[in-house]
């Protein structure tokens, strides 16, 4: 792997300070900095050869829609999809959620049906599913998690049951870093033949991540988690599934013939991408994946466990600091709270001395409830984040409780 | 001392202070001094919404002026909170209608108080706002009626 000074050369906000300290960036869960390359692919889409993809017989639609094929492929490769046809681009994790929710659910939820989620889901992987029960009569069956933020798995299997429909859990608890089994959670779901959604909005940027092993049947997350452009997501599907899935959304592209009559649709993946899409999201996101691929996925992971180890050690040494989410399988997330101190207290110094980190419910207000707390303080780190930065904000962490100290 | 000679007075006092970090202090000492609200009133109907810390606050009104109590479960908020009752408890409804609060922008602490920060400020000044109008408007009613 390159050196870290190295790295973090290859990041223009990194050298940037706030209130006149050096920016110490640790809301990566909430969204990454961007390599210089992916934001050159960007600017070169629009500098270069900008045409609408799809669409044209000239040379500007025909480059475009060349690099953003590339893209598409290169999305496949990553996260090991067998075909191409299977990576519908979206405009994130949100978005290809309520995709399958919706598609899903209007082709085969009837009253009585039951969905699976976790306790740990991200709202995106509540409410798009809540909404649809609505629609359809259906409820959401819900699997409990231990005090380590793990989730019971024997409880899961009891839900399991004739009326579910399909199973949608996270690959990586956002607001606790806890990873789920999610191939031993499809293994249990397949076996009596009920599909898996995994949402990898955390997933996809700590590790490898491969769908052919997890043989989930739907995967999906966001590009600017992964050092891509926002507004480019990705909804991998099995193709058996989404040629039988109807279109989410109605538009250009996504179209064969249409008539006043009758329309009848494109073949996959187009037939899941209605309009113009976010081509150069797209072509953005496939530089992010290039440029994670080159620093080496193991080494990323190995890195970020490091920095997991150092700043759990770091944090663990305050007094009064309590870490929820304990789980020896942990994404590099630290959500933490300080003994009678409000963790919007602590994230407006810890913001002040020009440490980035994330406060509330991180919209994952029934973790919170779990736990019973309102919230918490969230540390996010990624490779590109350093030891230095830990000490820093152990520093920081204790001029809080200096400052609030009753 | 009218409202805009308080105001004035809170910049003098920030401006004391150079660094953050004793504005944060000052702030964090002017909330040891909010009018604190009965506890009756710590309820869901007078929780303002919008705030990423709980905000809790109560309008008292005698037909003159409106005397507000609250309080928050974070520090820095219960600070900011007591700033804006400094200013504006004790008025009448047109005045706190009509009040342009500029200290806000001038005691040194704007990015932290910004209304795109999820602090609530902006949801507590909407609120006092709300209250002022709802009284101006049931005094306007009563005096339509010949109450007073």
């Amino acid at each position: 792997m390159k050196d870290i000074s190295e790295i973090r050369t290859d990041f223009p906000l990194l050298q940037r300070k706030v209130y006149n300290k050096p920016l110490i960036y640790f809301d990566n869960g909430a969204t990454t900095q961007k390599p210089q390359c992916v934001l050159d692919a960007v600017r070169d889409v629009y500098t270069n050869y900008n045409g609408n993809v799809h669409r044209g017989v000239h040379a500007m639609s025909d480059m475009t829609s060349e690099a953003y094929e590339n893209a598409r492929e290169k999305v496949r490769a990553f996260i090991n999809a067998g075909k191409r046809e299977e990576i519908v681009f979206t405009s994130g994790t949100t978005g290809s959620i309520n995709c399958i929710a919706f598609s899903f659910g209007e082709r085969y939820i009837k009253p009585g049906d039951e969905i699976i989620l976790s306790h740990l889901e991200h709202h995106a992987n509540i409410v798009p599913w809540q909404m649809m029960c609505e629609r359809k009569g259906a409820t959401l069956k819900i699997i409990p998690v231990n005090d380590k933020g793990e989730i019971l798995f024997d409880e899961y299997l009891k839900l399991l049951s004739p009326k579910t429909r399909i199973v949608a859990v996270t690959q990586v608890s956002n607001a606790l870093g806890t990873i789920l089994p999610v191939k031993k959670i499809a293994e249990a779901a397949h076996a009596e033949n009920i599909p898996v959604l995994v949402d990898g909005a955390q997933g996809i940027p700590h590790g490898i991540v491969d769908v052919t092993s997890f043989d989930c049947d739907f995967y999906v997350f966001s590009g600017h988690k992964i050092y891509g452009p926002t507004g480019i997501g990705v909804l991998y599907g099995k193709e058996k599934w989404l040629s039988e899935l109807p279109p989410y959304q109605g538009g250009g592209d996504m179209v064969d013939k249409v008539t006043f009559k009758k329309t009848t649709y494109n073949e996959l993946p187009f037939k899941f991408e209605a309009g113009t899409m976010n081509y150069a999201g797209a072509i953005g996101l496939g530089r992010a994946l290039d440029y994670v691929s080159d620093l080496g996925r193991e080494e990323i992971a190995t890195r970020e466990k490091m920095l997991l180890d150092y700043a759990t050690g770091r944090l663990s040494a305050i007094k009064g600091l309590r870490i929820y989410g304990n789980s020896p399988d942990k994404i590099s997330i630290i959500s933490f709270l300080l003994k009678d101190i409000h963790q919007y207290d602590t994230g407006m110094i810890l913001d002040k001395l020009g440490i980035a980190a994330r406060t509330g419910t991180h919209c994952a207000q029934p973790v919170m409830d779990r736990f019973g707390i309102e919230g918490t303080v969230r540390v996010s780190m990624c490779f590109y984040n350093t030891t230095g930065e830990i000490d820093a904000l152990g520093t920081g962490i204790e001029k809080v409780i200096s400052m609030f100290a009753k | 001392m009218t409202i805009n000679e308080v105001q004035d007075s809170i910049i003098e006092e920030f401006s004391l202070f150079d660094d953050w970090m004793d504005k944060y202090n000052l702030l964090i000492d002017m909330g040891k001094s909010l009018p604190v609200i009965d506890l009756k009133y710590k309820v869901k109907d007078y929780l303002i919404e919008g705030c990423q810390s709980k905000v809790w606050l109560h309008p008292g009104y005698d037909g003159h002026v409106i005397i507000f109590t609250a309080d928050s479960d974070a520090i820095i908020t219960r600070g900011i909170v007591a700033l804006l009752i400094k200013v504006l408890s004790g008025r009448t409804p047109e005045e706190i209608i009509t009040t342009e609060l500029y200290f806000i922008d001038r005691i040194g602490l704007r990015q932290n108080l910004s209304p795109t920060r999820s602090n609530g400020l902006l949801a507590m000044v909407r609120q006092m706002k709300l209250y002022a109008m709802a009284y101006k408007a049931q005094d306007t009613g009563h005096r339509a009626q010949g109450i007073f």
